[in-house]
Parts: C-alpha cells; sequence; structure tokens
C-alpha cells in the first residue's frame, strides 16, 4: 500500500477539514429542505381542516419540523431523539439505542468474526487446490446473488428448528454477507506474490506450508484489511436484517421494525443513523488497524 | 559446436564413472529445452554442452532470447530440460535443489517488503530449520561480508538499489553454498554502483573459492569478472563460443585498460556479432 491509500476516515488533515465541512453542510441544508418540501401537504391538510385559510407560510414551514409522525423529520428531531435515547437513558433500559446497538453489534461481531475465518479457510482452499478453485466459487458467487431479505428468515426458521437460538442465527446471517468480500480479497492477496518472490521459495525448497506462513499470508494482509472494512459494514446490515423476520425485541433492526409499526418516524431515522454512525466507527477501526499493520510490516512508507 | 562435439565423442570413450571429473560441479550434456506455446514449440536452449569446475567463475552472455537465463534456471531446477541430461554437485538439478547446493540472486533483490534486512538475510535460514545462535552469526557474517552491518532494522525501502542487491547477495551467501547462480545481478544499477559491486563480488570470491555463474548482457562485465565467458546466440538458444580468459585471478578494475582485456572483449564482441548474423541470415 502506497501512502496516498491510507484510510480517508483515520486521520483529517488541516487541508481535508473544509471539504468535509462544506459536504455536511450542504447535505444538512438539502435535508431541510426535503423536510419542508415533504411535510408540508400534512401541515396544510391540517390548517384546512381546522378552517384556516390565512395561514403564514412561515408557519407552515415551521410545522414542518415539529411534527410528531413526519414523513421525514427535520435533522434536529432525530439529533433529540438520539440524545434522549443515548445519553439521557440508562445503557440498561429496553428504551436507549445504545442497548440496542450493543445488542446488534455483539451479533455481527460474532458473525464478522465466523465470516472473516470462514472467507480465510475457503480462499486459502481455493489458492491451494484447482478442484476447489473450480467446484466453490461458482457456488460462492451464486450466494451473494440471492436477496439476503428472502434468504434470512429461511435461515433463521432452519436454524431454530435444530434448536439453535439467541444471538448465533443472527451471526449467521452476518457471516452469510460477510465472507465474500474476504473471500475475493484473500485469494487475490494470497495470490500476489511476485514470481520472483515465489521462485525464492522454490530456491530454498521450502515446503507449501513455509511458503505460506513466511510469504503468501504475509503477502495477503493489506488485502484482508481492505477486504474487512467492507465485510464489517455488511455484517453489520446483515445483522440488522436478521432483527426483522425474527420479530426481535431488541436491537436497532427490533426498532426499525417498531417504529414502522406505530408510525416512529423520528425513531426510525435515529436507528437508523446510530446504526450508520456504528459502521462508521467499525469501518475506521479496521482502517486503523489495517494502517498500523502495513506500517509495523513496513509496507506503508514514512 | 565443433568442440562440444569433440567433447562428447571424448566423453563417451571413458568409463562411465569416470565421466565425470571430481572437480566438476556442473556438467551439462546435448542439453535441448523446448517450450510448447500457442505459437508452436519454442526452442530456448539446443544442444548445451558444458562443462563447469570447481572454483570457476563463469559468465553467460548473449543478446536477449539467447536462453542465458533459462539455462541458469534449468541449473537451479526452476526449468525442466526436454532433452539431454545435466548434473550439479553430481546429482540431478531437483535433488541439488533438495539439499540447498546454491545460492540464487535474480535481476530484482526481491527482498521481502515486510522484513528487515537482517530477517531477510535470515529467510532462507529459517526455512532451513537453523537454530537461533547460528541463525544470528550467519547473518551477521554474511551482512559484513557485503558491508552491510549497521542495517540490520532498516527495510528494503529504506536502502538504495545497490544495497538491496548487496542484501540479496548477502542473503543467497547465507545458506552457504559452494555454488551461486546469479541473474543479471547488476543489471538494473547504474554504471558507478556497478562497477563498486563488480569489484566487491571479485573480492569475495576470491576469498571464498565459490564456483559463480553470472549471466549479464554486459562485456565490460563478463570479462572483468569471468575465468571464463560462455558466449550465447539466439533462436534457438545455443553456445555460440567458449572464452577462456588468462587475466590473473585478482583483478583491479583498471584492467579493463589493459590491451588483454581489450582483446577479451573483442573476441566476445565478434561473437556475440557472429551469433547475431548468422541469426539474421537464418
Amino acid at each position: 500500500m502506497k501512502r496516498g491509500e491510507q484510510s480517508g476516515l483515520g486521520a483529517s488533515s488541516g487541508s481535508s477539514v473544509w471539504p468535509v465541512t462544506v459536504i455536511v453542510l450542504l447535505l444538512l441544508a438539502l435535508w431541510y429542505i426535503a423536510t419542508v418540501g415533504l411535510n408540508l401537504a400534512w401541515e396544510k391538510d391540517v390548517a384546512k381542516r381546522a378552517g384556516r385559510t390565512d395561514v403564514d407560510i412561515l408557519e407552515l414551514v415551521r410545522g414542518t419540523m415539529r411534527q410528531e409522525r413526519p414523513v421525514l423529520p427535520a435533522p434536529h428531531q432525530v439529533l433529540d431523539e438520539i440524545i434522549e435515547t443515548t445519553i439521557k437513558k440508562k445503557v440498561t433500559s429496553k428504551r436507549s439505542l445504545i442497548y440496542h446497538a450493543g445488542i446488534t453489534l455483539s451479533s455481527s461481531m460474532l458473525g464478522f468474526l465466523m465470516g472473516t475465518l470462514l472467507g480465510i479457510v475457503l480462499a486459502v482452499g481455493i489458492v491451494y487446490n484447482q478442484a476447489l478453485n473450480r467446484s466453490l466459487m461458482p457456488w460462492i458467487i451464486a450466494s451473494q446473488t440471492i436477496p439476503i431479505l428472502a434468504i434470512a428468515p429461511m435461515i433463521i426458521v432452519v436454524l431454530n428448528a435444530v434448536g439453535v437460538q439467541g444471538l448465533l442465527p443472527k451471526a449467521f446471517i452476518s457471516m452469510y454477507l460477510s465472507f465474500f468480500p474476504i473471500v475475493v480479497g484473500m485469494v487475490k492477496g494470497l495470490n500476489s506474490p511476485d514470481i520472483s518472490y515465489m521462485d525464492l521459495m522454490h530456491t530454498y525448497s521450502a515446503s507449501g506450508a513455509q511458503s505460506f506462513w513466511k510469504l503468501r499470508l504475509p503477502s495477503s494482509l493489506p488485502y484482508l484489511f481492505t477486504s474487512m472494512k467492507i465485510a464489517v459494514a455488511i455484517s453489520l446490515v446483515g445483522a440488522i436484517v436478521a432483527e426483522l423476520p425474527t420479530g426481535a425485541v431488541a436491537g436497532l433492526g427490533a426498532r426499525l421494525l417498531a417504529g414502522s409499526y406505530y408510525g416512529q418516524t423520528i425513531q426510525i431515522w435515529s436507528a437508523l443513523v446510530v446504526a450508520s454512525v456504528v459502521a462508521a466507527l467499525l469501518v475506521m477501526l479496521i482502517g486503523l488497524a489495517g494502517d498500523y499493520i502495513n506500517r509495523r510490516m513496513g509496507l506503508t512508507h514514512e | 559446436m565443433l568442440r562440444g562435439l569433440l567433447r562428447a565423442i571424448h566423453r563417451k570413450c571413458l568409463p562411465v564413472s569416470e565421466s565425470k571429473s571430481d572437480s566438476s560441479v556442473i556438467a551439462i550434456e546435448n542439453l535441448s529445452l523446448v517450450f510448447e506455446t500457442g505459437d508452436g514449440p519454442v526452442h530456448a536452449l539446443s544442444d548445451i554442452d558444458l562443462d563447469i569446475q570447481r572454483g570457476e567463475f563463469i559468465s553467460f552472455i548473449g543478446p536477449s532470447g539467447c536462453g542465458k537465463t533459462t539455462l541458469l534456471r534449468v541449473i537451479a531446477d526452476l526449468e525442466q530440460a526436454t532433452a539431454g541430461s545435466i548434473t550439479v554437485n553430481g546429482v540431478s538439478p531437483h535433488e541439488a535443489r533438495m539439499a540447498r547446493a546454491y545460492g540464487y540472486v535474480f535481476q530484482a533483490a526481491s527482498l521481502y517488503p515486510w522484513r528487515t534486512i537482517a530477517k531477510n538475510v535470515a529467510l532462507p535460514l529459517e526455512i532451513m530449520g537453523l537454530d537461533k545462535a547460528t541463525l544470528q552469526r550467519r547473518v551477521q557474517e554474511n551482512m559484513e561480508l557485503v558491508n552491510l552491518s549497521g542495517f540490520e532494522k532498516k527495510y528494503p525501502w529504506q536502502l538504495s538499489g545497490g544495497m538491496q542487491q548487496r542484501a540479496s547477495i548477502a542473503r543467497a551467501l547465507a545458506v552457504e553454498p559452494d555454488l551461486m547462480l546469479m541473474d543479471e545481478p547488476f543489471g538494473a544499477l547504474d554504471e558507478i554502483v556497478r562497477d563498486h559491486l563488480n569489484e566487491q563480488l571479485l573480492q569475495l570470491w576470491d576469498k571464498t573459492n565459490k564456483t559463480i555463474v553470472f549471466v549479464t548482457h554486459s562485456i565490460p562485465e563478463a570479462v572483468y569478472l569471468s575465468t571464463r565467458i560462455v558466449v550465447m546466440s539466439p533462436r534457438p538458444g545455443r553456445i555460440f563460443d567458449i572464452i577462456e580468459s588468462d587475466l590473473p585471478r585478482q583483478r583491479s578494475l583498471e584492467i579493463r585498460e589493459t590491451p588483454e582485456f581489450q582483446h577479451l572483449a573483442n573476441r566476445v564482441r565478434d561473437g556475440l556479432r557472429a551469433g547475431h548474423g548468422y541469426d539474421e541470415e537464418g
């Protein structure tokens, strides 16, 4: 990995602060405009039913950001809700988003770990065995073409039937999604050493295991960490999706589901925002770990 | 060609057990290598006859496509001949490779970027399973030998191209082979560094009395280093001429100004030209 490729999420140098701020402000502005646009109809309706025809447009606009169940909540409403359900609630409370995020996080982390291990094992098999390469790869690709929403309930039901409950079924969905980028990245990484590096191992009459541990595996690490960034984000998606068909009572997915049952759009949006913040933090963590490993291995030059 | 034929006949007349003298490190007879490609067979090597004695410094020189690198790779068991016979230390190249009979230096330094220089030099020793003390002693000795002491903890990218190549030579030497196979090791370096490393390599050869097989496309380099120069020509890759050097074993860079050196260089140049001319006619 070269110097320029360092994760943009990690370090924010002085020159990148302004562009990022401008983009965030622009997005917020767009969000507010959309809030007004989408909620205005309801606001007009309310005014009409109250028999008022002389409502000030400013009052209408203000109203669009105060609705209890808006089509699209305003950013500050979402922020208020998040503050209300994180800082101001005890972590153990059923209404704390931190509690729910923790539930989802634990199963997605378990699934991410299982997916990473599975991905590495499959990649090693594929790289070292031609038959596995030809037989496994099509199935691995096919597995990812099935919509996860369709297969998630099936997996939950089947696992439930054989007595697997709790964290594991959700973790399985996460694994199902996250092993794929690991396999693809690791196959590429394990095959990445230069021919001369491989020849060198040959001249030492190194065993297959020795070339694996001393050459192929170290060469693959940058690829592994790049894949893990993708895998960790989608494993969170997997855990959330897995909570939807199970009628789970806890977890970010459960919050989304409950929110949609009762038309609590603010609750839905705050769960979404928290989910994406958690995902961003996870990707950042993996990115930092990857940078550290690359530096330790002398692959990043400073 | 004629000389090779004579030698082959001569050898056939001798009893089998004596066909290779004790001091012969590499014995190649009638060796050919044909690559099967989509465009039909490519004759990379054709009818190679060569005997390399212990302690020799022998260079393969020729234009690209003449098979000099391929021949070196056959000796190293990185390619397999399709016809003829070859022995390295009296056994097949495969057995020689398994016994770690040679050190191989590639055109690129091929240091592993995630290992420090000392760890790179230690790589073959780790694979050989040496104990820690022996390993460290050998790393230290060989880094000293190529004047890299003090750079143990540096990473390859922190070193210049010439230093990287010296590290890769130290890595090959650490195996303590009697035979060194070097494939244009200084080809990518600038002239000044190259001269310097040539001088150091000669001193090293003189000190250690190893057999060195050296691939190059530089006439001065081949003449300066070698006790024998194998001139090769392309399509099919074959030995065009073998030139014995009468230069003294200990040489300084100034020897390149002498008439003897110029004479040898001219013979090599003529050989290369003739080999090429033949190629253009055909």
